[in-house]
Protein backbone atom coordinates (compact mmCIF):
# COMPACT_ATOMS: atom_id res chain seq x y z
CA UNK A 1 0.00 0.00 0.00
CA UNK A 2 2.91 2.55 1.16
CA UNK A 3 4.49 2.27 -2.04
CA UNK A 4 1.30 2.28 -4.04
CA UNK A 5 0.69 5.90 -2.05
CA UNK A 6 4.13 7.12 -2.43
CA UNK A 7 4.10 6.03 -6.38
CA UNK A 8 0.95 8.02 -6.81
CA UNK A 9 2.28 10.78 -4.49
CA UNK A 10 5.33 11.38 -7.04
CA UNK A 11 3.45 11.30 -9.92
CA UNK A 12 1.49 13.82 -8.67
CA UNK A 13 4.66 15.60 -7.37
CA UNK A 14 6.47 16.31 -10.76
CA UNK A 15 3.08 18.06 -12.07
CA UNK A 16 2.93 20.14 -9.48
CA UNK A 17 6.59 20.70 -9.95
CA UNK A 18 6.92 21.14 -13.85
CA UNK A 19 3.42 23.67 -13.15
CA UNK A 20 6.26 25.51 -10.68
CA UNK A 21 9.38 25.73 -13.07
CA UNK A 22 7.11 26.48 -16.42
CA UNK A 23 5.70 29.01 -14.69
CA UNK A 24 9.01 30.81 -12.99
CA UNK A 25 10.28 30.22 -16.63
CA UNK A 26 7.46 32.42 -18.55
CA UNK A 27 6.58 34.55 -15.53
CA UNK A 28 9.97 35.91 -14.76
CA UNK A 29 11.17 37.64 -17.87
CA UNK A 30 7.12 38.84 -18.92
CA UNK A 31 6.96 40.06 -15.25
CA UNK A 32 10.07 42.79 -16.17
CA UNK A 33 7.98 43.39 -19.53
CA UNK A 34 5.01 44.15 -17.57
CA UNK A 35 6.71 46.00 -15.64
CA UNK A 36 8.12 48.25 -18.29
CA UNK A 37 4.71 48.75 -19.25
CA UNK A 38 3.55 50.36 -16.27
CA UNK A 39 6.46 52.95 -15.98
CA UNK A 40 6.33 53.40 -19.86
CA UNK A 41 5.64 57.45 -20.25
CA UNK A 42 3.47 56.45 -23.23
CA UNK A 43 0.47 57.02 -20.83
CA UNK A 44 -1.93 54.39 -23.01
CA UNK A 45 0.33 51.91 -22.36
CA UNK A 46 1.21 52.36 -19.07
CA UNK A 47 -2.90 52.78 -18.00
CA UNK A 48 -3.41 49.50 -20.15
CA UNK A 49 -0.57 47.50 -18.20
CA UNK A 50 -1.86 48.95 -14.97
CA UNK A 51 -5.70 47.78 -15.47
CA UNK A 52 -4.36 44.50 -16.80
CA UNK A 53 -2.18 44.38 -13.57
CA UNK A 54 -5.04 45.56 -11.34
CA UNK A 55 -7.43 42.80 -13.05
CA UNK A 56 -4.98 39.96 -12.52
CA UNK A 57 -4.18 40.60 -8.78
CA UNK A 58 -7.74 41.75 -8.15
CA UNK A 59 -9.42 38.15 -8.85
CA UNK A 60 -8.86 34.78 -7.75
CA UNK A 61 -6.38 32.68 -9.76
CA UNK A 62 -8.97 29.66 -9.27
CA UNK A 63 -11.26 32.13 -11.49
CA UNK A 64 -8.61 33.13 -14.38
CA UNK A 65 -8.16 29.32 -14.42
CA UNK A 66 -11.77 28.32 -15.35
CA UNK A 67 -12.05 31.46 -18.02
CA UNK A 68 -8.76 30.69 -19.10
CA UNK A 69 -9.61 27.21 -19.99
CA UNK A 70 -13.37 27.08 -20.91
CA UNK A 71 -13.57 31.02 -22.10
CA UNK A 72 -12.33 30.45 -25.58
CA UNK A 73 -14.23 27.61 -26.61
CA UNK A 74 -17.44 29.45 -25.26
CA UNK A 75 -16.88 32.59 -26.07
CA UNK A 76 -15.25 31.96 -29.66
CA UNK A 77 -16.45 28.58 -30.42
CA UNK A 78 -13.00 27.58 -31.24
CA UNK A 79 -10.66 25.21 -28.33
CA UNK A 80 -7.36 27.00 -28.55
CA UNK A 81 -6.22 24.70 -26.01
CA UNK A 82 -5.85 21.63 -27.91
CA UNK A 83 -7.29 18.36 -26.80
CA UNK A 84 -7.22 15.93 -23.44
CA UNK A 85 -4.98 16.55 -20.59
CA UNK A 86 -2.22 18.26 -22.95
CA UNK A 87 -4.45 21.18 -23.66
CA UNK A 88 -5.43 21.39 -20.27
CA UNK A 89 -2.33 21.39 -19.10
CA UNK A 90 -1.16 24.17 -21.14
CA UNK A 91 -4.05 26.49 -20.63
CA UNK A 92 -3.11 25.80 -16.11
CA UNK A 93 0.88 27.12 -18.02
CA UNK A 94 -0.33 30.22 -19.14
CA UNK A 95 -2.82 31.30 -17.04
CA UNK A 96 -0.45 30.88 -14.21
CA UNK A 97 2.27 32.63 -16.30
CA UNK A 98 0.00 35.56 -16.74
CA UNK A 99 -1.19 35.71 -12.93
CA UNK A 100 2.61 35.40 -11.67
CA UNK A 101 3.94 37.72 -14.48
CA UNK A 102 1.52 40.49 -12.63
CA UNK A 103 2.97 39.73 -9.74
CA UNK A 104 6.49 39.98 -10.45
CA UNK A 105 6.08 42.95 -12.72
CA UNK A 106 4.73 45.06 -9.30
CA UNK A 107 7.92 43.35 -7.64
CA UNK A 108 10.14 44.65 -10.53
CA UNK A 109 8.80 48.16 -10.78
CA UNK A 110 9.58 48.38 -6.87
CA UNK A 111 13.18 47.81 -7.56
CA UNK A 112 13.34 49.78 -10.35
CA UNK A 113 12.10 53.18 -9.05
CA UNK A 114 14.57 52.35 -5.96
CA UNK A 115 17.59 53.31 -7.64
CA UNK A 116 18.54 56.18 -6.83
CA UNK A 117 18.38 58.36 -9.97
CA UNK A 118 22.48 59.60 -9.44
CA UNK A 119 22.65 55.67 -11.00
CA UNK A 120 21.52 56.21 -13.96
CA UNK A 121 23.54 59.76 -14.02
CA UNK A 122 26.53 58.32 -13.34
CA UNK A 123 25.91 55.51 -15.99
CA UNK A 124 25.45 58.66 -18.89
CA UNK A 125 28.19 60.89 -18.17
CA UNK A 126 30.23 57.87 -18.33
CA UNK A 127 29.05 57.86 -21.96
CA UNK A 128 26.67 54.23 -21.68
CA UNK A 129 23.73 54.02 -23.46
CA UNK A 130 20.41 53.37 -22.16
CA UNK A 131 20.63 49.47 -22.52
CA UNK A 132 24.36 49.36 -20.75
CA UNK A 133 22.73 51.54 -18.04
CA UNK A 134 20.03 49.32 -17.34
CA UNK A 135 21.67 45.97 -18.01
CA UNK A 136 24.69 46.61 -16.27
CA UNK A 137 24.11 49.32 -13.63
CA UNK A 138 20.67 48.77 -12.38
CA UNK A 139 18.97 45.35 -13.03
CA UNK A 140 21.77 43.34 -10.89
CA UNK A 141 20.99 46.44 -8.04
CA UNK A 142 17.44 45.33 -8.61
CA UNK A 143 17.77 41.96 -8.16
CA UNK A 144 19.65 42.13 -4.64
CA UNK A 145 17.11 44.30 -3.79
CA UNK A 146 14.00 41.63 -4.85
CA UNK A 147 15.09 38.49 -3.55
CA UNK A 148 13.31 38.50 -0.53
CA UNK A 149 9.74 39.86 -1.86
CA UNK A 150 10.76 37.31 -5.15
CA UNK A 151 11.49 34.33 -2.17
CA UNK A 152 7.90 35.20 -0.60
CA UNK A 153 5.82 35.07 -3.95
CA UNK A 154 7.50 32.13 -5.38
CA UNK A 155 6.92 30.30 -2.25
CA UNK A 156 3.44 30.84 -2.96
CA UNK A 157 3.43 29.43 -6.20
CA UNK A 158 4.46 26.29 -4.30
CA UNK A 159 1.10 26.10 -3.04
CA UNK A 160 -0.88 27.47 -5.81
CA UNK A 161 0.40 24.81 -7.89
CA UNK A 162 -2.74 22.86 -6.34
CA UNK A 163 -5.46 25.10 -7.72
CA UNK A 164 -4.64 23.11 -11.24
CA UNK A 165 -6.61 20.68 -10.29
CA UNK A 166 -9.85 22.73 -11.17
CA UNK A 167 -9.56 22.70 -14.32
CA UNK A 168 -8.43 18.59 -14.12
CA UNK A 169 -4.97 18.97 -14.27
CA UNK A 170 -4.03 16.08 -11.50
CA UNK A 171 -1.28 17.59 -9.06
CA UNK A 172 -0.08 16.00 -5.77
CA UNK A 173 -3.18 17.21 -3.34
CA UNK A 174 -5.52 15.29 -6.50
CA UNK A 175 -3.72 12.13 -6.08
CA UNK A 176 -3.49 12.43 -2.45
CA UNK A 177 -7.31 12.56 -1.61
CA UNK A 178 -8.51 9.93 -4.44
CA UNK A 179 -6.95 7.08 -1.17
CA UNK A 180 -9.93 8.90 1.17
CA UNK A 181 -12.23 8.12 -1.60
CA UNK A 182 -10.99 4.87 -2.98
CA UNK A 183 -9.54 3.10 0.12
CA UNK A 184 -11.09 5.48 2.83
CA UNK A 185 -7.60 6.60 4.60
CA UNK A 186 -6.47 10.20 5.15
CA UNK A 187 -2.52 9.67 5.64
CA UNK A 188 -1.87 10.10 1.86
CA UNK A 189 -2.99 13.51 2.22
CA UNK A 190 -0.52 14.78 5.41
CA UNK A 191 1.99 12.95 3.12
CA UNK A 192 1.05 15.69 0.09
CA UNK A 193 1.86 18.19 3.10
CA UNK A 194 5.32 16.93 3.41
CA UNK A 195 6.52 17.17 -0.30
CA UNK A 196 5.28 20.64 0.12
CA UNK A 197 6.96 21.50 3.16
CA UNK A 198 10.29 19.64 2.08
CA UNK A 199 9.95 21.84 -1.69
CA UNK A 200 9.40 24.75 0.72
CA UNK A 201 12.38 24.10 2.81
CA UNK A 202 14.78 23.79 0.05
CA UNK A 203 13.06 27.26 -1.77
CA UNK A 204 13.73 28.55 1.47
CA UNK A 205 17.64 27.56 1.96
CA UNK A 206 17.75 28.64 -1.53
CA UNK A 207 16.94 31.95 -1.18
CA UNK A 208 19.01 32.96 1.81
CA UNK A 209 21.88 31.41 0.07
CA UNK A 210 21.01 33.60 -2.86
CA UNK A 211 20.86 36.50 -0.66
CA UNK A 212 23.90 35.68 1.12
CA UNK A 213 25.89 35.67 -1.79
CA UNK A 214 24.74 39.22 -3.01
CA UNK A 215 25.47 40.40 0.79
CA UNK A 216 29.28 41.47 -0.65
CA UNK A 217 27.66 45.17 -0.82
CA UNK A 218 24.87 47.71 0.05
CA UNK A 219 22.95 49.40 -2.12
CA UNK B 1 40.04 77.65 -28.98
CA UNK B 2 38.18 77.27 -25.98
CA UNK B 3 37.74 73.92 -24.52
CA UNK B 4 34.14 75.05 -23.19
CA UNK B 5 31.99 78.07 -24.10
CA UNK B 6 28.62 78.69 -22.66
CA UNK B 7 26.41 81.58 -23.88
CA UNK B 8 23.63 83.14 -23.27
CA UNK B 9 22.22 79.71 -21.37
CA UNK B 10 18.61 80.10 -19.68
CA UNK B 11 16.98 77.10 -17.81
CA UNK B 12 13.85 77.66 -15.96
CA UNK B 13 11.98 74.78 -13.49
CA UNK B 14 8.39 75.08 -13.23
CA UNK B 15 8.34 79.17 -14.25
CA UNK B 16 11.32 79.77 -11.88
CA UNK B 17 14.10 80.71 -14.01
CA UNK B 18 17.38 79.06 -12.11
CA UNK B 19 19.84 80.54 -14.86
CA UNK B 20 18.93 83.53 -16.91
CA UNK B 21 22.03 84.10 -19.36
CA UNK B 22 25.19 82.27 -18.24
CA UNK B 23 28.02 83.30 -20.60
CA UNK B 24 31.81 82.09 -19.99
CA UNK B 25 34.39 80.34 -21.49
CA UNK B 26 37.00 77.16 -20.13
CA UNK B 27 40.71 77.91 -22.21
CA UNK B 28 42.80 74.83 -21.47
CA UNK B 29 44.88 73.48 -18.52
CA UNK B 30 42.61 75.75 -16.45
CA UNK B 31 40.73 75.36 -13.22
CA UNK B 32 37.34 77.48 -12.60
CA UNK B 33 36.03 77.82 -9.32
CA UNK B 34 32.92 78.96 -9.22
CA UNK B 35 31.10 80.25 -6.01
CA UNK B 36 27.71 81.14 -4.53
CA UNK B 37 24.93 80.93 -1.98
CA UNK B 38 22.65 77.89 -2.48
CA UNK B 39 20.15 78.48 -5.02
CA UNK B 40 22.21 80.71 -7.10
CA UNK B 41 22.48 77.87 -9.79
CA UNK B 42 25.84 76.16 -9.58
CA UNK B 43 24.66 72.94 -9.92
CA UNK B 44 21.85 73.62 -12.50
CA UNK B 45 24.49 75.43 -14.45
CA UNK B 46 27.30 72.14 -14.01
CA UNK B 47 24.17 69.72 -15.08
CA UNK B 48 23.10 71.57 -18.40
CA UNK B 49 26.74 71.60 -19.39
CA UNK B 50 26.81 67.77 -18.43
CA UNK B 51 23.59 67.36 -20.60
CA UNK B 52 21.71 65.79 -17.27
CA UNK B 53 19.60 69.13 -17.84
CA UNK B 54 18.43 70.47 -21.32
CA UNK B 55 18.98 73.90 -21.81
CA UNK B 56 16.10 76.41 -22.62
CA UNK B 57 17.82 78.76 -24.64
CA UNK B 58 21.48 79.78 -25.51
CA UNK B 59 24.51 77.70 -26.56
CA UNK B 60 26.90 75.00 -25.26
CA UNK B 61 29.94 74.12 -26.92
CA UNK B 62 33.19 71.66 -26.49
CA UNK B 63 36.02 72.42 -28.53
CA UNK B 64 34.12 74.38 -31.14
CA UNK B 65 31.40 71.54 -31.53
CA UNK B 66 27.69 72.32 -30.12
CA UNK B 67 26.42 70.33 -27.73
CA UNK B 68 23.40 72.70 -27.84
CA UNK B 69 22.94 75.96 -29.79
CA UNK B 70 19.32 77.44 -29.93
CA UNK B 71 17.17 74.76 -28.57
CA UNK B 72 19.33 72.22 -31.24
CA UNK B 73 20.92 69.51 -29.79
CA UNK B 74 23.62 67.80 -31.83
CA UNK B 75 22.53 64.18 -33.55
CA UNK B 76 23.08 61.33 -31.30
CA UNK B 77 26.46 60.22 -32.80
CA UNK B 78 28.01 63.89 -32.77
CA UNK B 79 26.53 64.24 -29.34
CA UNK B 80 28.31 61.29 -27.29
CA UNK B 81 31.72 62.05 -29.61
CA UNK B 82 31.24 66.14 -27.69
CA UNK B 83 29.88 64.15 -24.31
CA UNK B 84 32.81 62.09 -24.42
CA UNK B 85 35.07 65.78 -23.77
CA UNK B 86 33.84 65.92 -20.47
CA UNK B 87 33.77 64.06 -17.11
CA UNK B 88 31.60 64.80 -13.64
CA UNK B 89 32.49 64.58 -10.20
CA UNK B 90 29.24 63.89 -7.87
CA UNK B 91 28.53 65.59 -4.45
CA UNK B 92 27.56 62.24 -3.51
CA UNK B 93 30.33 60.04 -5.71
CA UNK B 94 27.70 57.61 -7.75
CA UNK B 95 30.26 54.87 -7.34
CA UNK B 96 28.37 51.59 -8.43
CA UNK B 97 27.82 49.56 -5.39
CA UNK B 98 27.72 46.00 -7.00
CA UNK B 99 30.96 46.41 -8.62
CA UNK B 100 34.41 46.99 -6.69
CA UNK B 101 36.65 49.62 -7.30
CA UNK B 102 38.69 48.40 -10.12
CA UNK B 103 35.04 47.47 -11.79
CA UNK B 104 33.73 50.65 -11.50
CA UNK B 105 36.83 52.49 -13.61
CA UNK B 106 37.42 50.34 -16.44
CA UNK B 107 33.37 49.59 -16.71
CA UNK B 108 32.87 52.85 -19.17
CA UNK B 109 36.40 52.89 -20.98
CA UNK B 110 35.91 49.17 -21.64
CA UNK B 111 31.95 49.17 -22.79
CA UNK B 112 32.13 53.09 -24.28
CA UNK B 113 35.55 53.23 -25.42
CA UNK B 114 36.07 49.47 -26.13
CA UNK B 115 39.62 49.48 -24.48
CA UNK B 116 40.67 45.94 -23.63
CA UNK B 117 40.63 44.88 -20.11
CA UNK B 118 44.24 44.53 -19.92
CA UNK B 119 44.70 48.24 -20.99
CA UNK B 120 41.54 49.30 -18.94
CA UNK B 121 43.13 47.82 -15.74
CA UNK B 122 46.90 49.05 -16.50
CA UNK B 123 45.64 52.42 -16.71
CA UNK B 124 43.16 52.34 -13.58
CA UNK B 125 46.20 51.18 -11.59
CA UNK B 126 47.97 54.59 -12.55
CA UNK B 127 45.11 56.59 -11.96
CA UNK B 128 44.78 54.35 -8.26
CA UNK B 129 47.87 55.34 -7.49
CA UNK B 130 47.70 58.68 -8.19
CA UNK B 131 44.75 59.14 -6.33
CA UNK B 132 46.56 57.33 -3.60
CA UNK B 133 44.32 54.05 -3.91
CA UNK B 134 47.00 51.39 -4.78
CA UNK B 135 45.89 48.14 -3.53
CA UNK B 136 42.24 49.12 -3.29
CA UNK B 137 41.47 47.40 -6.50
CA UNK B 138 39.27 44.67 -5.26
CA UNK B 139 37.43 46.84 -2.39
CA UNK B 140 33.78 47.35 -2.79
CA UNK B 141 32.60 50.99 -2.30
CA UNK B 142 30.75 50.43 0.90
CA UNK B 143 34.01 49.61 2.62
CA UNK B 144 35.72 52.56 1.57
CA UNK B 145 35.81 56.07 3.83
CA UNK B 146 33.65 58.87 1.85
CA UNK B 147 36.90 60.45 1.08
CA UNK B 148 38.09 57.16 -0.61
CA UNK B 149 34.81 57.07 -2.58
CA UNK B 150 35.43 60.28 -4.12
CA UNK B 151 39.12 59.70 -4.97
CA UNK B 152 37.68 56.32 -7.05
CA UNK B 153 34.70 58.35 -8.58
CA UNK B 154 37.82 61.19 -9.87
CA UNK B 155 39.48 58.49 -11.02
CA UNK B 156 36.59 56.62 -12.88
CA UNK B 157 35.92 60.10 -14.24
CA UNK B 158 40.02 60.06 -15.60
CA UNK B 159 40.11 56.91 -16.83
CA UNK B 160 37.98 57.95 -20.00
CA UNK B 161 40.37 60.90 -20.87
CA UNK B 162 38.01 63.77 -20.50
CA UNK B 163 39.14 67.59 -22.14
CA UNK B 164 37.68 69.28 -19.04
CA UNK B 165 36.13 67.47 -16.09
CA UNK B 166 33.62 69.09 -13.81
CA UNK B 167 32.85 69.02 -9.85
CA UNK B 168 29.67 69.54 -8.16
CA UNK B 169 30.89 70.24 -4.82
CA UNK B 170 32.75 67.07 -4.15
CA UNK B 171 33.44 67.74 -0.93
CA UNK B 172 30.10 69.06 1.04
CA UNK B 173 29.04 65.02 1.81
CA UNK B 174 32.27 64.45 3.51
CA UNK B 175 33.72 65.46 7.21
CA UNK B 176 36.26 68.08 7.01
CA UNK B 177 39.11 65.18 7.85
CA UNK B 178 37.93 63.70 4.57
CA UNK B 179 37.62 66.76 2.53
CA UNK B 180 41.33 67.01 2.75
CA UNK B 181 42.49 64.43 1.28
CA UNK B 182 40.22 64.55 -1.88
CA UNK B 183 41.31 68.17 -2.17
CA UNK B 184 44.50 67.50 -2.38
CA UNK B 185 43.95 64.96 -5.11
CA UNK B 186 42.04 67.89 -6.81
CA UNK B 187 44.90 70.27 -6.28
CA UNK B 188 47.15 67.59 -7.99
CA UNK B 189 45.54 67.64 -11.02
CA UNK B 190 45.15 71.05 -11.32
CA UNK B 191 48.64 71.21 -11.01
CA UNK B 192 49.37 68.82 -13.77
CA UNK B 193 46.92 71.10 -15.51
CA UNK B 194 43.92 69.31 -15.91
CA UNK B 195 41.07 71.63 -17.64
CA UNK B 196 38.67 71.95 -14.34
CA UNK B 197 35.24 73.28 -13.06
CA UNK B 198 34.74 73.18 -9.87
CA UNK B 199 31.49 74.13 -7.83
CA UNK B 200 33.17 74.58 -4.70
CA UNK B 201 31.68 75.88 -0.96
CA UNK B 202 35.42 75.47 -0.25
CA UNK B 203 36.78 79.54 -0.49
CA UNK B 204 40.56 79.05 0.47
CA UNK B 205 40.63 76.10 -1.75
CA UNK B 206 38.92 78.34 -4.36
CA UNK B 207 41.59 81.03 -4.06
CA UNK B 208 44.32 78.11 -3.93
CA UNK B 209 43.45 76.22 -6.88
CA UNK B 210 41.88 78.51 -9.09
CA UNK B 211 42.77 80.36 -12.00
CA UNK B 212 39.50 82.39 -12.71
CA UNK B 213 36.78 82.37 -9.95
CA UNK B 214 33.09 82.98 -10.97
CA UNK B 215 30.54 84.31 -8.68
CA UNK B 216 26.92 83.42 -9.07
CA UNK B 217 24.19 85.00 -7.80
CA UNK B 218 20.63 84.51 -8.65
CA UNK B 219 20.62 82.84 -11.70
CA UNK B 220 23.69 85.33 -13.03
CA UNK B 221 27.28 85.14 -13.09
CA UNK B 222 27.59 88.60 -10.94
CA UNK B 223 31.53 88.76 -10.99
CA UNK B 224 34.55 86.93 -12.40
CA UNK B 225 38.08 87.05 -12.61
CA UNK B 226 41.51 86.30 -10.89
CA UNK B 227 41.03 84.89 -7.57
CA UNK B 228 43.23 87.46 -5.93
CA UNK B 229 40.78 90.06 -7.43
CA UNK B 230 37.79 88.70 -6.14
CA UNK B 231 38.48 87.38 -3.21
CA UNK B 232 40.46 90.86 -2.34
CA UNK B 233 38.94 93.36 -4.16
CA UNK B 234 35.18 92.38 -4.79
CA UNK B 235 33.30 94.77 -6.57
CA UNK B 236 29.92 94.20 -6.19
CA UNK B 237 27.63 94.42 -3.25
CA UNK B 238 27.02 91.35 -3.63
CA UNK B 239 29.96 89.48 -3.36
CA UNK B 240 31.16 91.41 -0.65
CA UNK B 241 28.52 90.31 1.92
CA UNK B 242 28.98 86.40 0.23
CA UNK B 243 32.84 86.83 1.16
CA UNK B 244 31.86 88.13 4.54
CA UNK B 245 29.63 85.51 5.73
CA UNK B 246 31.41 82.69 4.32
CA UNK B 247 33.92 81.15 7.07
CA UNK B 248 37.16 80.73 5.47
Amino acid sequence: MFETVLQALFEGFSKSLEIFVLTLLGALPLGLIISFGSMSRFVPLKIFTRGLVWVVRGTPLMLQLIIFFYGPGLLLGTNIWGIGSQGRFVAVIVAFILNYACYFSEIYRGGIEGIPRGQYEAGQVLGMNKGQIFFRIVLPQVIKRIVPPMSNEIITLVKDTSLARIIGVYEIIYFGEKFIKSNGIIWPLFFTGIFYLLFSGVLTLLFGYIEKKLSYYKV
Amino acid sequence: MAVLEIKDLKKSFDNTEVLKGISFTVEKGEAVAIIGSSGSGKSTLLRCATDLEKADSGSISYNGKYLVRDKVYAEKEEKSEICSCFGLVFQNFNLFPHLSVMQNIIEAPMLVKKVSREDAEKKARDLLSQMGLSGRENAYPCELSGGQQQRVAIARALALDPDVLFFDEPTSALDPELTGEVLAVIKKLADSDMTMVIVTHEMAFAKDVANKVIFMDEGVIAEEGKPEDLFYNPKTERLKAFLHNASY
